[in-house]
């Protein structure tokens, strides 16, 4: 059984429809390319899975739990965290606090406790190594260059250790180096169970990350397969070059 | 902090209503006349509420900021509409072709010097800053003119004429015309000029309308400025019909508030129909349950409004921002 | 420490030592009245500051719980006939918790809209809690007020010591609750708020509940201020329990002292209140509207984040433009970003050098 499936989710904004009908099924343990020409309604998808649009109609299961319009901190608590294409860090907040802000606190006690304990400071420290960010962790993260935050944002959400990472277009505007650093940290997090949804334009990128990849366009999906099915399948490129 | 003499003017409320009307010696009232009466006066007073709200909603809805110194800017309106009535003898309306420039180029040079420096946090800001706009009016009026309650004179002010089973003054009939005349100048400003375009686009999305070559700053200065001129004829009409202070600011931006909230922010036709609706409403209550709990009831519609559909009756609903 | 913090810890802790001693080194009546006064809105400023300053959303409408507040207390020692003394005094918190039961519906409406409507139903909230004083004749005595009772054995010389050392309490206790709720998880939850709210939400924060508990914390220290404010003047009317001004006081003293900070409140109240008392002695009331407004202006556009923040941020850059001047060769803004991408492309190489640690050590924490 899938880990996440969307089935037959619309959504439409006035008279644009967003999503039509549009089913997805995602494998747990699996690195998948989400790919479309612009417009296609990736990132609605995103938005909507994630609980920050509601669909019009459908259903979206995760694991055992139905999330159709769950509200944001509760698919975040159930397990599937998401990074903005444009990216979303707290800038007034240093970069540690920023790793602490995610960290899951449901009792009275946690909240009221001082917002670097050990053990949680520990774990906030360990993924700044991962991501390198170290050196900076004192530093507001609003002056963090562009590459930074997104590595940052990706740090972020991996405190809380989610079972899916839905990432949006993660190598938009990064140089060569910071894409395959992340495309190994990918994989590092890959091999340790974590799932991944990956939205890209970069078609280096996906083929060299994505086991499978699913197309959309027009809101709904149109073809899925490995890499080289779909870079050969016809209609996939009839849609990004008839449109 | 010292007590401060321009207190509450809830009072005005009871003056205004009692000025409109006499029943020159009826005995038997019938309740529904009273009524009829009270939802006259509310669509009348309606309308002038309408023509302040809707300098705020323009403003708003063009440059993403609240002037909570609208109260204050028509307190200033009235004064001036006094000062121009009581010195130099200039009919109310006639005067009002002197105030509104007047007062437009004030608004031009309120959000040259005080708004468009502002480059982040535009809206809270704003509010911060109008708020500090308003104190300085008020306390300079203050100063003036002093703590005493005044109104504006002139003949249709105090003269009525019947109508169905009371008297109406003539100056309620003559500010919703001057307000129906105003908003249709301010209707055809934006949907037949050039300018009026501009002001549109500018008002649904800020950032396109830059990238096509209209100049958004002109245009949020011109908005700005007829917001406010429109709020000094409005304020003119206020002071002819209540009697007022500088104290009368507050009174007036928490229900100007209320207005365009209940209507929702930015759009127009809401601005209009909560001006009045709101305004009909308080009368009615006014004259049925009692005139002291009338302006608690606008705020009660208020928390209502919020309660159920928080973005007001023609508002959109701010959506997660993703 | 960081640097703001260490700056604002001791100037703290300086300015509570002299307040301790303050009464007996200046005893005149005249002087410890404005005391008082500026200690009473340094606690309200704090108070303020725990919900406005931490989640960003500015409430202009606060002077309702200090009216609840007030109020409250009147009620309670004319009802049960609390004679004038150190009593009152006890029924303060009773009084700030009256006011903080009422902020939570209150609250919990205006907080369901975004922020800028948001200062809007403050305002409108704290119109109608005005108009019920009014109204509500029953209760709260209308226009006319209510009185306080007076603590007829305190001698003229000695009235304002108890009260004085109360208001210090007050500020004392919301002193450790601003800082407190900085430095736990629970703050750092509003930080974010303030930052981003909808990411914060996306991230697990529980924003509705957090949101509301800064709002009734605050109202529950302003509600303080307000009764003990009462007591001192002996007497309560609706235009001086609900003050449209109160509110524009505590918001400026806050955003001049820095919003958001611990110290900054207390910093700005300290300046504003004494000046402002002095300005009304010299030159009456009328002046100080178009003092206040002009003031305000000014804070909001030459200093919009306040002066502690400000001098932080002076001071730390100071100290890098120093470490700078010590390595001439290590260039923080281009060569630092050679490094930065160095490291990310070979992670296993380099530590981070100690300039470069001290250099990006601004800890403003806002």
């Amino acid at each position: 059984m899938s880990l996440l499936q969307v089935q037959e989710i619309s959504k439409a904004f006035g008279g644009i429809r967003a999503l039509d009908a549009c089913s997805i099924s995602i494998e747990q343990g699996s690195i998948t390319g989400l790919i479309g020409p612009n417009g296609s309604g990736k990132t609605t998808l995103f938005n909507v899975i994630t609980g920050y649009e509601r669909a019009d109609t459908g259903q979206i299961r995760f694991g055992d739990h139905i999330i159709t319009n769950a509200s944001p901190d509760k698919v975040f608590r159930l397990g599937i965290g998401r990074t903005f294409q444009l990216t979303r860090i707290f800038p007034r907040l240093t970069v540690l606090e920023n790793m602490h802000v995610a960290v899951q606190r449901h009792d009275l006690k946690g909240l009221l406790s001082r917002w670097n304990a050990t053990h949680e400071q520990q774990r906030a420290l360990e993924l700044l190594a991962f991501v390198n960010l170290t050196a900076l962790k004192n530093m507001p993260a609003g002056n963090l260059s562009y590459g930074q935050r997104k590595l940052l944002e990706f740090a972020l959400i991996l405190i809380a250790e989610p079972r899916v990472i839905l990432l949006d277009e993660p190598a938009g505007g990064v140089n060569p180096a910071m894409i395959s650093y992340l495309t190994d940290r990918i994989r590092i997090l890959n091999e340790r169970g974590v799932t991944f949804l990956v939205v890209e334009h970069n078609m280096e990128f996906v083929m060299e990350l994505c086991d499978r990849v699913i197309v959309m366009h027009r809101g709904t999906k149109i073809a899925e397969g490995s890499p080289a099915e779909v870079s050969a399948n016809p209609t996939v490129l009839e849609a990004y070059l008839g449109d | 902090m010292p007590l401060r003499a321009s207190a509450w003017p809830y009072v005005n409320i009871t003056i205004r209503l009692g000025s409109c009307s006499s029943y020159a010696g009826k005995e038997d009232v019938s309740i529904v006349g009273i009524i009829i009466e009270a939802i006259i006066t509310g669509i009348l007073t309606g309308g002038v509420y309408a023509l302040m709200a809707s300098g705020l909603t323009l403003v708003f809805g063009v440059m993403d900021i609240i002037n909570v110194g609208q109260g204050a800017i028509v307190v200033l309106g009235a004064y001036l509409s006094y000062v121009l009535e009581q010195q130099l003898h200039i009919d109310l309306f006639v005067g009002l072709l002197i105030t509104m420039p007047l007062m437009f180029g004030l608004g031009l040079l309120i959000e040259w010097l005080l708004i468009r420096p502002i480059k982040r946090d535009r809206t809270m800001l704003s509010i911060l800053i109008t708020f500090g706009v308003a104190l300085i009016i008020e306390g300079i009026l203050n100063i003036v003119f002093s703590a005493d309650y005044v109104q504006l004179h002139a003949w249709y002010v105090t003269a009525s004429f019947p109508v169905g089973g009371f008297y109406l003054s003539y100056i309620y009939v003559f500010g919703f015309l001057l307000a129906v005349l105003l908003l249709g100048g301010l209707y055809l400003l934006l949907y037949r000029t050039q300018f009026g375009l501009s002001l549109r686009a500018s008002m649904q999305n800020r950032a396109a309308a830059e990238l096509i070559g209209i100049d958004v700053e002109r245009v949020s200065a011109i908005t700005f400025g007829i917001g406010i001129a429109l709020a000094a004829a409005g304020g003119m009409v206020f002071g002819a019909t209540t009697t007022f202070n500088s104290g009368s600011a507050y009174d007036l931006i928490s229900r100007l508030l209320a207005i365009i909230i209940f209507g929702g922010m930015s759009s127009l036709r809401g601005a209009l129909i909560a001006s009045v609706g709101m305004l009909v409403i308080e009368d009615v209550t006014s004259v049925i349950w009692s005139p002291v709990w009338a302006s608690t009831v606008f705020f009660v519609l208020l928390v209502i409004i919020l309660l159920i559909r928080p973005q007001g009756l023609f508002g959109q609903l701010e959506g997660r921002k993703q | 420490m960081s640097n703001s913090k260490l700056f604002q810890g001791t100037g703290l802790l300086l300015l509570l030592a002299i307040a301790v001693v303050f009464p007996l080194l200046f005893p005149n009546p005249a002087v410890t009245t404005i005391a008082v006064f500026t200690i009473l809105f340094a606690a309200a400023a704090t108070g303020w500051n725990i919900f406005s300053g931490y989640t960003g959303y500015i409430a202009l409408g606060h002077a309702a719980y200090f009216g609840i507040g007030a109020y409250a207390l009147a009620i309670m020692c004319q009802d049960w006939h609390i004679p004038g003394g150190y009593l009152p005094f006890l029924l303060v918190p009773i009084a700030g918790l009256i006011a903080a039961v009422v902020a939570i519906p209150l609250g919990g409406i205006a907080l369901r809209v975004r922020r800028h409507t948001f200062v809007v139903i403050t305002i409108a909230i704290f119109f109608i809690l005005q108009l019920l004083a009014y109204n509500l004749r029953d209760l709260t005595n209308g226009s006319t007020g209510m009185g306080l009772p007076i603590p007829t054995d305190w001698s003229g010389d000695f009235f304002n010591t108890p009260f004085y050392y109360v208001a210090l309490i007050v500020l004392l206790l919301a002193i450790a609750i601003s800082w407190w709720v900085r430095n736990s998880k629970y703050g750092l939850g509003l930080l974010a708020i303030r930052d981003d709210e909808d990411r914060a939400l996306g991230l697990g924060v529980h924003v509705e509940v957090s949101k509301l508990t800064a709002f009734v914390i605050s109202a529950f220290i302003v509600g303080m201020v307000g009764a003990i404010w009462a007591y001192f003047v002996e007497s309560i009317y609706p235009p001086v329990a609900f003050d449209a001004l109160f509110d524009v006081a505590v918001t400026l003293m806050a955003f001049l002292g820095g919003v958001g900070t611990i110290a900054g409140p207390i910093l700005g109240a300290l300046l504003l209140e004494p000046t402002q008392q002095y300005f009304t002695l010299q030159f009456g009331e009328n002046y100080y509207l178009v003092i206040y407004g002009a003031m305000f202006l000014i804070v909001i556009l030459l200093l919009p984040r306040g002066i502690i923040p400000t001098l932080t941020e002076r001071w730390t850059r100071l100290q890098a433009i120093r470490s700078q001047r010590q390595e001439a060769a290590l260039s923080l803004s281009a060569s630092e970003q050679v490094h930065i991408g160095k490291r990310l492309i070979a992670p296993e190489a380099e530590q981070a050098s100690p300039e470069e640690e001290q250099a990006r050590e601004e800890g403003i924490n806002l």
